[in-house]
């Protein structure tokens, strides 16, 4: 295969891609007789038009990001890690959890605890199946999406039989103190000058941005993340430097389940405020597609969640406002997965030849 | 070797001479290949006469591979013309190839595992829905091939049960049974034994005599001077030179191969083995399916020592550097500086054996030497991440290993010098050296080696031979596994030959000939000359 250019492969291939998905959907909406332009005139003012638009935006996004990047550690140590859903549902009890236990009287003290809470949780749920994969070979693919289904009845049931206060219909825990609120955009000192309205965008997202370089640290720049990227690109190499697998498939896992623990800060604390049924709302899976077309570096993971908070939040606009129904965003995220991750060679081979003309016009 | 090469000539080469106007049976007219920017093929033209054995020479990435794989239809050039018995042809696929009468004998087999010969020479040709007549045909024919050529085979015998050797007869079989009367054999020799490669230069020979054409594609510069009628040497892309190898000599295909004077001996003084620094007792190792690889092995490597490991691939010498390596769990006992080595084959192993002062360049360092994604310097820190000046605290002090790889580059001649380029990125000669200065400069007490100069090009073995010499000259124990003879002949102070997971015998380079480990690496006994 041509090797592209690296602004290429990291900007070019997925702007194009994107396009595709784009113009298929419009097909698609021009044949359930919409009207496309409407569409991506709705979609764009209603996700980015205005503040309020951009506070839900990056609620998304803040989300995607954690799964995302959970994702992504998993990647370089060669494990597909499909549990976000579930690791992100666990990691909301370990936050329900932390939340409830205490009077929290302050924000600031409750959210390194409801980090803590959610990573170990996450991490835990992420465990078994690492451990399975590193001592059993089991495929993670497998265990990982089995573990989804195990989370989801586990959810439900604590949130029926165990922790719903009495009295309450609904299968959901009690609220979360006052002191565990977490400040949104609109109450941040600055920011506030901008959103005016409530948003459920919240410190959280400056907690996600961490995250981001501090994924990068350990990948690029630690021995651990040497020695999980050693792993991750040839195995037998890494056996051969006399690199662990099952350490690294033990810790990239563990932290990739922390990492999709994670995001329940921002929708269980941050937003909802107790735990309900689904918190995690699909961002596992989506994590998979923004790591993919953030090409499993932080940066990419970053920009890539950002998008999706875009498709997911002008999604709803189109719902909204359009005569298209709302099913419509699940096929505009399915495309984008579809072009940025399946037929991402398909795009590249697309985009080749004009290289390769250039390349060896230039060296010859 | 010479007197062989000139008898064999003398007895075929003048019979059947072709008039010299006569058509090609190959010919190609100003053939070019690109690969992205890489010219891979350029303006290449050749005539090659039937019933002659034609030689084609050049180092890796020479394009060699490309110029077949385009005469054989796996790539179409991108200009130039091919033409076969004089008349012009196009061959889009390998179907044409064989339609045209060409028949390609790959490095690696091409052959169903659990398939009888008869079954795998029919595959593809089957002259119907039933295969019953179409196996009866094939049986009459591949009696009269054997006959014809040497080539006999067990028709019946599954391939899975066949020695190398005999997989690559049948490999010729399929070529012929498709009435193919140009042969392109890509490394033939690579995967056989000297008595095995002495077979297949008589099968070639009949070959020719019966009017065949042979192209024989290598980098063994003996054998073009053995069999071939005619030699071109590729170098660079381009075809260099054409010459009738009675008129040539090694060193002057050498130099036509590199573009510059290579010394094809090694220049080494006589070693002066010190104190013990390995004893390998007994040593065992079982696989996965629970097959002896391993069946006993008993070694001493001393300090300003070479220890060569004769063998045909896949007796036992892959193991025994895995085993001394860390990663195959052994039985028996190897002691390094009278330490033992635990031998259970841990995940950490490869970390303890570099602590106790073993470094190993790996066979395969495609697989194990190197990580083809990751830049040069982070290929130098694998295995080395925990070393106290490539490391701060729990994070990596790349620039530190930027650095120091800059120096090792520069010291091996490593090209391009550029510790940012991923390590496919190199040719296999730099991969090797990369790897070489990462084992040699932590200047251990034993280095494994396993083959040094596997898809090396000869400038570049030159100098890794000088680096291993001058390792042991510095007090090191080397222990060197090879299949090319004459690597172990030039390198060792002492030479093993491994068969069948035993050693069959020690020798001394000075006092034994290629005759003799011959036989002994088809496990015949011989009587050791002292």
């Amino acid at each position: 295969m041509t090797k592209l250019p690296k602004w290429a492969d990291m900007v070019l291939v997925p702007v194009i891609s994107l396009l595709l998905a784009a113009a298929i959907s419009a097909v698609v909406i021009l044949l359930i007789g919409g009207d496309p332009v409407e569409a991506v005139k709705v979609m764009v003012d209603g996700a980015l038009g205005s503040p309020y638009g951009w506070g839900y935006t990056l609620y998304y996004a803040t989300s995607f990001i954690f799964t995302g990047l959970g994702v992504t550690v998993a990647y370089h140590a060669g494990q597909f890690n499909i549990g976000g859903e579930g690791q992100a549902q666990i990691g909301g009890l370990g936050v329900a959890l932390v939340c409830l236990a205490f009077p929290w009287p302050a924000w600031w003290m409750a959210l390194p605890a409801a980090i803590v809470g959610a990573a170990v949780f996450g991490a835990a749920w992420a465990a078994v199946p690492a451990w399975l994969a590193a001592k059993r070979g089991s495929h993670i693919v497998i265990t990982t999406i089995m573990f989804n289904y195990i989370a989801a009845a586990l959810i439900v049931w604590l949130l029926v039989e165990v922790m719903r206060p009495t009295g309450q219909m609904d299968p959901a825990t009690a609220r979360f103190g006052a002191g565990t609120t977490l400040p949104g955009f609109h109450q941040i000192p600055g920011l506030d000058l901008i959103f005016t309205r409530k948003v459920p965008a919240n410190v959280t997202f400056f907690v996600a941005i961490l995250a981001c370089f501090a994924v990068w640290l350990l990948l690029w720049r630690s021995r651990l993340g040497y020695q999980i990227r050693a792993f991750g690109h040839s195995e037998s190499a890494a056996r051969y430097a006399g690199i662990s697998s099952t350490k690294v498939i033990m810790s990239a896992m563990l932290i990739s389940g922390a990492l999709c623990g994670m995001m329940s800060i921002n929708n269980v604390m941050g937003e909802a405020g107790r735990l309900l049924q689904n918190s995690s709302e699909g961002a596992g899976f989506i994590g998979i597609a923004v790591a993919l077309m953030g090409r499993n570096h932080p940066l990419g993971v970053f920009l890539a969640a950002l998008l999706f908070g875009f498709l997911y939040q002008g999604g709803a606009e189109m719902g909204l406002w359009t005569n298209i129904p709302i099913e419509l965003r699940l096929l505009l995220q399915g495309l984008v997965i579809l072009f940025t991750g399946a037929l991402d060679n398909m795009v590249r081979m697309m985009v080749a030849p004009f290289f390769r003309t250039r390349a060896s016009a230039g060296v010859r | 070797m010479t007197n062989r090469h000139e008898t064999a000539r003398q007895e075929t080469a003048t019979p059947d001479m072709p008039p010299p106007n006569a058509p090609a049976a190959i010919e190609l007219r100003g053939i070019s290949k690109a690969f992205g920017a890489v010219q891979a093929n350029r303006d290449i033209s050749i005539r090659v006469m039937p019933g002659t054995i034609h030689g084609i020479i050049g180092e890796n990435g020479a394009g060699k591979s490309t110029l077949m794989s385009i005469l054989y239809g796996f790539y179409k050039a991108d200009s130039g013309e091919i033409l076969i018995h004089g008349r012009e042809t196009q061959i889009p696929d390998s179907q044409a190839a064989i339609r045209a009468g060409i028949g390609m004998v790959f490095q690696h087999f091409k052959l169903v595992q659990n398939f009888t010969v008869l079954e795998n020479i029919i595959l593809g040709a089957e002259s119907g829905a039933l295969l019953r007549p179409s196996k009866a045909k094939a049986r009459t024919e591949l009696a009269r091939l054997a006959r014809e050529y040497e080539l006999d085979v067990n028709p019946d015998a599954r391939i899975e049960d066949l020695s190398v050797g005999h997989q690559q007869r049948v490999e010729i079989l399929k070529a012929l049974y498709r009435q193919a009367d140009i042969l392109i054999l890509d490394e033939p020799t690579g995967v056989l034994t000297p008595p095995e490669a002495d077979h297949l230069f008589r099968i070639l020979d009949h070959l020719r005599k019966q009017g065949k054409t042979v192209l024989l594609i290598t980098h063994k510069l003996r054998e073009i001077m053995e069999i071939t009628d005619t030699v071109s040497v590729m170098r660079r892309g381009e075809m260099t030179a054409t010459v009738q190898t009675a008129e040539t000599t090694p060193e002057q295909l050498a130099e036509l191969m590199v573009g510059r004077k290579v010394l094809l001996r090694v220049d080494k003084a006589p070693a002066r083995p010190g104190r013990l620094v390995a004893r390998i007792r007994d040593l065992r190792v079982t696989d996965e399916a629970g097959v002896e690889r391993l069946k006993g092995i008993d070694l001493t490597l001393r300090a300003g020592e070479i220890v060569g490991i004769a063998g045909v691939a896949g007796n036992g010498q892959s193991e025994l550097l895995e085993a001394l390596g860390g990663f195959a769990k052994a039985t028996g006992s190897i002691t390094i500086n009278d330490t033992p080595l635990d031998l259970g084959g841990q995940a950490s192993a490869g970390r303890t054996r570099r602590a106790a002062g073993i470094a190993h360049v790996p066979e395969d360092r495609h697989r194990l030497g190197l990580i083809l994604d990751f830049t040069a310097w982070e290929n130098v820190a694998l295995g080395y991440d925990d070393a106290p000046e490539y490391r701060r605290g729990p994070l990596m002090d790349n620039g530190a290993i930027i650095a120091d790889t800059r120096g090792k580059m520069d010291r091996f001649d490593v090209r391009p010098p550029d510790p940012f380029l991923p390590a496919r990125g190199f040719s296999g000669g730099n991969q090797q050296k990369i790897v070489l200065a990462r084992e040699i400069e932590r200047n251990p007490d034993l280095l494994l080696i396993g083959q040094p100069t596997r898809g090396v090009d000869i400038g570049a073995i030159e100098f890794i031979h000088k680096r291993i010499v001058e390792l042991r000259d510095a007090g090191k124990a080397v222990l060197l596994v090879s299949v090319e003879l004459d690597e172990i002949m030039s390198l060792s102070d002492r030479i093993a030959v491994m068969f069948d997971g035993r050693i069959m015998g020690e020798r001394l380079p000075a006092r034994t000939d290629e005759r003799e480990l011959g036989l002994l690496m088809a496990g015949v006994e011989t009587e050791a000359a002292t």
